[in-house]
C-alpha cells in the first residue's frame, strides 16, 4: 500500500425505512459510532469531518459532535442534492490526501419517512390581478403548466430521451430493471423493502409518471452511513486485520454537468457522468470491463439505463441490449445494485452516497452474506444530485 | 379587445404568437431568461431572437402524480424547435402512451388561463401535434 493512498477503514449503515422513534442525530450517530467501531478507532483520533443532511437545519456536523464527540477538529457540512454523501466522502477523501490529517469521518443523514413527492419550487396565490414574477416573468408557478418539475417526470423524460436517441426501449424494460432491483433487496436485511415483484406487478401498479410507476421510484426513508477514512501511511501502522479489511479509495471524483444544448430545459445526467466515469478510470487505472459489481443511481428505473451507458459498462447506445443480454444481473457480467438500489433499499438522500460504497465494500471484504458477489476485487459507486452534480468512488479490495 | 398577459414573459402574443430566447452572440447558445453571462462560452452579449414554433418531440413522460390543484393526467414534453430544446407541455392531445410517439411533429398553440379581477386575460402556451 502506497504512503499517499486513502482508504476506508470502517463504514456502517444504520436499517433504512421509518424510523419513528428517533430522530437525525440518534441515526446519525449510531452510523458514526459503529463506523469507529468497525474501523477500530475512536472519535479522538479523527482530523477532519464532513457531514451531510439535505433536507434540516444548519450545522449537522457541529450537532452530531454534540452527540459523539466535541475534539475541536475541522467540521464541514455540505450539501450536493443526491450527492451529499458522495461529496462528504470526497472532502474527507481530499483532506487526508492532502497530507492535512491521517483519520477523518464522513457522514450522511436524512428523515424522509413519508415525505410524498418531491416536486420543485412553488409559491402562494399572488392575489386576485396577474402578476409577472421572478426571471421569466411568471404570473403563477409554471411547475404542469409548462413541463413537470416532479422528479419522476423528470427522469421519465431522462430515460425516454435515451430511447429517442437510440431507439428500441419499451415500458417493459425499463419494468425489468425495477423488476431486478426488487428481486435483489430481498437479500438485504437493511434495505427499506424487502419485496420481490412480478414484472406483471410492477406494470400495472400504479402510474406515477410514464413509463415510473411506483415501484419503479426510489423510496423515501429514514437513514444514516457513515465512513472513517484513512491515510495509507497510517494504515501501514495499524493491525494487519485493519489492514486486510481496509477499501482502497482508488478514485473520488466529483463533477458538473457541462454546458451541452438543453441542459438547462431537461437536466442532463448523461454529461456529468460519463465525465466523472472517464477521470475515475483514469486514475484508478482501471477500466469498466474490471469491476465486480456497480452500484449506480437508480433514483428511478428510467434512470438505471441511462447509466449502464454512461459508467461504459455497454457500448454506447447500447443499454438496452445489454440489460436484455442479463449483464447487470446479479449472475451477469457487471451486477448492478444488489443491494436492492434505491427503488427497494431506499433513498435518505444524503445518506445515499456513503451506503453505496458501504455495499460496495461489503462484498471487497468478503463480508455480504447471502448476497456475496463471490470473488469482488473491485467496484464502482455513483451517484447524481440533480442541478446537477455526479459522485463516483472506485473501491478496490486490499492486497492482503 | 381586452387586455392580455402571458403565461410568461418569454411567451409574445398576437397574429402569430411565438417563444423568444436571449441567444448568445458569440456561440449560439439560448437561454429563456436572462443570464450574466453565456453558460456556454462566457460571453456577456446577447440578442432576442424568435423560437421556431413548429418542432420534434424529443422525450416525454405522462404525468400522474403531480402538485395538489394540477389536473392530472398532463403530458410534459421536451421539444426540439429546430435546435433550440423547448419545455412545454403537450395539449390538445388524450395523454395516453398510444397517442405519443416520439420524433412526432408538434406546434406551439395557445389557451386562455381566464380573466383577473381587472379583465385581463392570461395567455399559456403548449405545444399540439401538426397533422
Ligand atoms: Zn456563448
Amino acid at each position: 500500500m502506497a504512503s499517499n493512498d486513502v482508504y476506508i477503514l470502517g463504514i456502517y449503515m444504520t436499517k433504512f425505512g421509518k424510523h419513528s422513534d428517533r430522530d437525525v442525530l440518534d441515526l446519525g450517530s449510531e452510523a458514526i459510532l459503529n463506523a469507529l467501531k468497525d474501523a477500530g478507532v475512536s472519535m479522538k483520533d479523527m482530523g477532519v469531518m464532513a457531514a451531510g443532511q439535505l433536507m434540516g437545519g444548519v450545522g449537522i456536523a457541529q450537532q452530531l459532535q454534540k452527540q459523539i464527540g466535541q475534539t475541536g477538529i475541522p467540521a464541514y457540512n455540505v450539501t450536493n442534492a443526491c450527492a451529499t454523501g458522495a461529496t462528504a466522502m470526497r472532502v474527507v477523501y481530499m483532506s487526508i490526501a492532502s497530507g492535512e490529517c491521517d483519520y477523518g469521518l464522513a457522514v450522511g443523514v436524512e428523515k424522509l419517512a413519508g415525505a410524498g413527492l418531491l416536486a420543485g419550487g412553488s409559491r402562494a396565490d399572488s392575489g386576485d390581478t396577474w402578476k409577472p414574477q421572478g426571471r421569466q416573468g411568471a404570473i403563477v408557478p409554471t411547475d404542469g403548466l409548462i413541463g413537470t418539475d416532479t422528479m419522476p417526470g423528470t427522469f421519465a423524460q431522462i430515460g425516454l430521451e435515451y430511447g429517442h436517441r437510440y431507439g428500441g426501449v419499451t415500458f417493459e424494460d425499463f419494468a425489468k430493471i425495477s423488476e431486478k432491483n426488487h428481486a435483489n433487496s430481498a437479500l438485504n436485511p437493511l434495505a427499506a423493502y424487502q419485496k420481490v415483484f412480478t414484472l406483471e406487478e410492477i406494470m400495472n401498479d400504479i402510474m406515477i409518471s410514464y413509463p415510473n410507476t411506483r415501484p419503479m421510484c426510489s423510496a423515501n426513508c429514514d437513514g444514516a452511513a457513515a465512513a472513517v477514512l484513512v491515510s495509507g501511511a497510517k494504515l501501514k501502522t495499524l493491525s494487519r486485520e485493519q489492514q486486510r479489511r481496509a477499501v482502497k479509495v482508488s478514485a473520488s471524483i466529483l463533477t458538473t454537468d457541462p454546458y451541452e444544448e438543453a441542459c438547462q430545459v431537461l437536466p442532463n445526467v448523461n454529461t456529468l457522468t460519463k465525465l466523472a466515469a472517464k477521470q475515475g478510470y483514469e486514475k484508478a487505472g482501471i477500466g469498466p470491463e474490471d469491476l465486480n459489481l456497480v452500484e449506480l443511481h437508480d433514483c428511478f428505473a428510467t434512470a438505471e439505463l441511462v447509466h449502464y451507458d454512461n459508467l461504459g459498462l455497454c457500448p454506447e447506445g447500447g443499454a438496452v441490449d445489454f440489460l436484455r443480454a442479463g449483464h447487470p444481473y446479479r449472475t451477469g457480467k457487471t451486477p448492478v445494485n444488489v443491494s436492492g438500489g434505491l427503488q427497494s433499499k431506499g433513498h435518505p438522500i444524503a445518506a445515499t452516497g456513503i451506503a453505496n460504497i458501504w455495499e460496495i465494500c461489503h462484498h471487497l471484504r468478503g463480508e455480504a452474506g447471502p448476497r456475496q458477489i463471490e470473488g469482488a476485487k473491485v467496484g464502482l459507486a455513483h451517484v447524481i444530485g440533480l442541478g446537477n452534480a455526479c459522485g463516483v468512488h472506485i473501491l478496490e479490495k486490499s492486497a492482503l | 379587445m381586452a387586455n392580455q398577459v402571458p403565461l410568461v414573459d418569454y411567451l409574445v402574443l398576437g397574429d402569430k404568437p411565438h417563444l423568444v430566447a436571449n441567444e448568445c452572440t458569440k456561440c449560439g447558445a439560448r437561454f429563456f431568461d436572462r443570464r450574466s453571462a453565456c453558460a456556454s462560452c462566457s460571453n456577456t452579449d446577447f440578442k432576442k431572437v424568435d423560437v421556431a414554433t413548429e418542432g420534434t418531440l424529443q422525450t416525454f413522460s405522462i404525468v400522474h402524480m403531480a402538485a395538489p390543484g394540477l389536473p392530472v393526467p398532463f403530458v410534459s414534453a421536451i421539444i426540439n424547435c429546430g435546435g433550440t430544446s423547448v419545455r412545454t407541455n403537450v395539449i390538445n392531445i388524450e395523454a395516453k402512451p398510444e397517442n405519443i410517439q416520439l420524433g412526432m411533429k408538434v406546434r406551439l398553440a395557445t389557451y386562455s388561463m381566464g380573466a383577473d379581477s381587472a379583465g385581463t386575460e392570461a395567455i399559456a402556451f403548449g405545444f399540439e401535434p401538426a397533422k
